[in-house]
């Protein structure tokens, strides 16, 4: 597998990722080492889906496969699960268009 | 690694590793004839039914003929049947004609001229046998992996597309780009947010320039439509198995063409040359429409990855299917081919598992049947215009 394993539960794609991928599904409470870090999750996390790594604040760009994937709605802390209800794309976004268009 | 298969020689000098006879509609009102034709025939006929109506916009016409000609010339057709209700704008001897240029066999069939659909029924019977033994004449011989064109794809994405089955895939890719065949990967909305990867492999500036384009012009249909593009991209499907945006969608989308340059990017059933190392389609999201472009610009195999679990197939290209999701490959086996899971499971390394689709890729071009070939799955849609994105093509 491309990237870094953690604890055989979680994925981290490239170096300087804020969030990583859950290869089980993991419960909340679940502690998750990453070299000398730790993170704690908050949140159940399915198979598949991503939980922060560091903290970060609202409208921060989140980056995963060493790349920017979408930028935070609001405040996530470390071991959050990071998904539509608190991340968003910047991409293909004719809604905004739309909505300057009007202003 | 093997490198030779067993295939049919067309008088074009491409090779196909299937010898169907296509039944090909010009319309939707021919659809369901030419779907009873083949029906009727056997398993080597092979009907491609679409729901295009017998008047479109030229632009649109001129689409759906592209698509029609090139599933005609797809090397895995031997002969083919070109059926029209008879009031379509497309002229099916015009279309024969077209698929004929290579020197394949090719005859028409009018439902109106020939007084309905009992009497097309019976008529298209006739005409099919006597291009399957005009098709049955071709040469079966050795061939060469560089011979291959394969398309790929991707459809029910979830995490594990982008983390197993589409680096998997991409290997194999590399190792066909390797041994000298074309690999082509499509899908352009899915290209968004992860085009400067892409652009940065282009092997020269009017190749970065087009793909930029055609990118920006995808994202734009977006703006022009006013709509947000998160209500498709990523689907409620892939959202649920843990992708949240297109941008994440599309990194991990585009690994599945491996890391060779990008050599050039072609229309939408536009013509893929053999021996041109990884050549991208513009193509819509949608996996059907978007085989059927890449079955059209000749790609006589589809290697498909999916992480929730897709069943689709195509009418004249096997389809091989990869999951990277280990619930999906035990869920629904008997739909797959080849199991990426085992890079999830730490049980295999990307490139073991690239080679083993290299390997399937090899014997399914010498006769291996797919999953969604022995269940005759045949997907076939075209690709329609909107009419917006048609007076933006106009007003351009």
């Amino acid at each position: 597998m491309k990237g870094r394993v953690l604890d055989g539960a979680a994925l981290v794609l490239a170096d300087g990722d804020s969030v990583a991928t859950a290869l089980e599904d993991l419960d909340a409470g679940r502690e998750v080492r990453d070299g000398d870090r730790a993170v704690t999750l908050a949140d159940d996390v399915p198979f598949g889906h991503k939980f922060a790594l560091e903290p970060l604040s609202a409208g921060e760009t989140v980056r995963k496969y060493g790349e920017v994937i979408g930028r935070t709605t609001e405040a996530v802390a470390a071991g959050e699960w990071v998904h539509t209800h608190n991340c968003e794309s910047t991409r293909g976004r004719g809604d905004v268009a739309a909505a300057e268009v009007e202003r | 690694m093997r490198r030779e298969f067993t295939g049919y020689r067309r008088e074009s000098g491409r090779i196909g590793v299937r010898n169907h006879v296509a039944v090909l509609p010009t319309s939707v009102a021919s659809s369901c004839v030419a779907r009873g034709i083949a029906a009727e025939a056997g398993a080597w006929a092979r009907a491609t039914p679409h729901q295009m109506g017998a008047n479109q916009p030229d632009e649109a016409r001129a689409q759906t003929e592209r698509v029609l000609v090139g599933v005609g010339r797809n090397p895995n057709v031997g002969a083919a049947l070109v059926v029209e209700f008879g009031t379509e704008d497309i002229d099916a001897a015009d279309l024969a004609d077209r698929i004929a240029r290579d020197g394949k066999p090719v005859e028409t069939l009018s439902v109106r001229e020939v007084g309905g659909t009992a009497a097309a029924l019976q008529r298209g019977r006739t005409a099919l046998d006597s291009l399957n033994e005009a098709a049955a004449d071709a040469r079966h011989e050795s061939a060469d992996a560089s011979e291959l064109v394969v398309g790929v794809e991707c459809g029910g994405s979830d995490a594990t597309s982008g983390i197993a089955a589409n680096p998997a895939v991409g290997d194999a890719c590399d190792r066909l780009v390797a041994a000298g065949g074309t690999a082509s990967f499509s899908e352009t909305p899915e290209f968004i947010g992860a085009e400067h990867v892409l652009a940065e492999r282009c092997a020269d500036e009017e190749t970065r320039r087009r793909l930029l384009d055609r990118v920006e012009r995808r994202e734009a249909t977006a703006d022009l439509m006013g709509v947000d593009l998160r209500g498709a991209q990523p689907s409620p499907g892939n959202q649920e198995g843990g992708l949240t945006t297109i941008e994440e969608k599309s990194l991990g989308a585009i690994s599945k063409g491996g890391t060779t340059p990008v050599r050039g990017i072609v229309d939408y059933a536009e013509r893929l040359p053999v021996g041109g190392g990884l050549v991208l389609m513009d193509t819509p999201g949608y996996d059907v429409e978007s085989v059927v472009g890449k079955v059209a610009g000749g790609a006589q195999i589809i290697v498909f990855t999916t992480g929730r679990g897709s069943t689709t197939g195509n009418p004249v290209a096997p389809v091989v299917k990869v999951t990277g999701n280990p619930r999906t490959w035990e869920r629904m086996r008997s739909n797959m081919d080849v199991n990426a899971g085992a890079v999830v499971e730490g049980d295999a390394t990307i490139s073991e598992v690239g080679e083993r689709i290299f390997d399937e890729v090899l014997a399914v071009a010498d006769g291996k049947r797919t999953g969604a070939e022995t269940r005759r799955m045949e997907e076939f849609a075209i690709t329609e215009i909107h009419p917006r994105e048609l007076a933006e093509v106009r007003g351009r």
